[in-house]
């Protein structure tokens, strides 16, 4: 695979060390001259220098030949949304994934159409939601191409499913319960399976189908 | 007619007080609350401090339901985005951006933005004046023979 990745911060960075170790080819654009020299002595050929919102600069990194994907990872949520419409809609760039700095800017990103997109906060978000659970729906993984989303819920003693098996509970129709863990265990969810206080559900789901996910699963 | 203008920097700060001064409801928002004072004693209109890319700014300046936004922050690539969000999100009729860049301003006038760039007008008239010059004192030494 052909990798070109624009920003050498802490993210880009190690995102072509691990690239690289997996026998990748991977170029590297970043603008700060300090950044750049440091990251120069690590890849040498493998980095270039430039601002990567400038066509001449992504031409320079290979991008007309084009790469499998382009990883917009800068710092500027701006810059990281015209380098992925630069990319796919001028160098035809299969794939593009991007940076969200700013969580609030994610509907920016979705507005355009650039992603699959990483947010550190979101994920720090989710994050501390799996390990302080509240007593709703956590969401997971958002698999935003595809149309689905995976969320964990706690089941409480008082909770409607709670004593019940899969087949016997009201799941709509766009939602599926994937998994119970159990004591620390695992197993995969079927219609015999029951629902017991104190486990962790994993159920996935069509955007939209929530509300009723949680009226079949928890009181609320 | 109501218009929102983003950056108000020489460029931006003129056009508001050109569209000001012939009665239109004018807002401005720019990052740096310095910025007021480009607008000059006569300002009637609003100004909000903060950054483009903020959609909840923008709808507080009344991006919803202007006729008219005009992007000229000191960024291209802002300008490039906010001036989307404001026409895709928005559904602004009229929106015009700004981009320096020559190259990135030909691209996004070619994905259908309205966009000005000061950078191929300047490369534009410096070439045709020389261009003139040479023409002109070709056809001097031409009848001077």
């Amino acid at each position: 695979m052909y990798a070109l990745i624009a920003g050498g911060g802490k993210v880009g960075s190690g995102v072509l060390r691990r690239l690289l170790r997996h026998g990748h080819e991977v170029t590297l654009i970043e603008q700060r001259h300090d950044r750049f020299e440091r990251l120069e002595d690590e890849f040498e050929h493998q980095v270039v220098h430039g601002d990567a919102t400038e066509l001449y600069v992504l031409e320079r990194a290979g991008i007309e030949r084009p790469p499998d994907v382009v990883i917009a990872v800068t710092g500027d949520d701006e810059d990281n949304i015209v380098i992925g419409q630069v990319a796919r809609e001028r160098y035809h760039v299969p794939k593009v994934v991007a940076r969200v700095n700013d969580p609030r800017n994610q509907k920016h990103f979705d507005l355009l159409g650039i992603g699959p997109t990483v947010s550190a906060t979101q994920s720090i978000m989710a994050l501390v939601e799996h390990e302080v659970p509240e007593h709703d729906l956590v969401p997971l993984l958002e698999l935003r191409n595809e149309n689905l989303e995976i969320v964990e819920v706690q089941i409480d003693r008082d909770d409607p499913c709670a004593g019940k098996t899969i087949e016997r509970l009201r799941l709509p129709e766009g939602a599926r319960v994937i998994s119970v863990v159990r004591d620390g265990r695992a197993v995969i969810a079927g219609d015999g399976t029951e629902l017991r206080a104190g486990d962790q559900v994993l159920a996935i789901l069509e955007p939209g189908q929530e509300d009723a996910l949680r009226k079949a699963l928890i009181k609320r | 007619m109501r218009a929102l203008v983003v950056g108000c920097g020489r460029v931006g700060s003129s056009v508001a007080r050109r569209l000001d001064a012939l009665g239109w409801d004018v807002a401005v928002v720019d990052e740096k609350e310095e910025a007021l004072g480009r607008l000059g004693e006569s300002w009637r209109g609003t100004f909000l401090v903060g950054h483009g890319m903020d959609a909840k700014l923008l709808e507080q300046a009344g991006v919803e339901g202007a006729d008219a936004v005009v992007v000229s922050t000191n960024g291209d690539n802002t300008n490039i985005v906010v001036g989307q969000v404001a026409k895709q999100r928005f559904e602004v009729p009229l929106v015009v951006v700004r981009i320096l860049d020559p190259i990135r301003a030909q691209f996004y006038a070619q994905q259908g933005m309205k966009v000005v760039c000061p950078t191929q007008t300047a490369i534009d008239q410096l070439t045709d004046s020389v261009l003139t010059f040479a023409d002109a004192a070709g056809a001097l030494e031409e009848a001077g023979r």
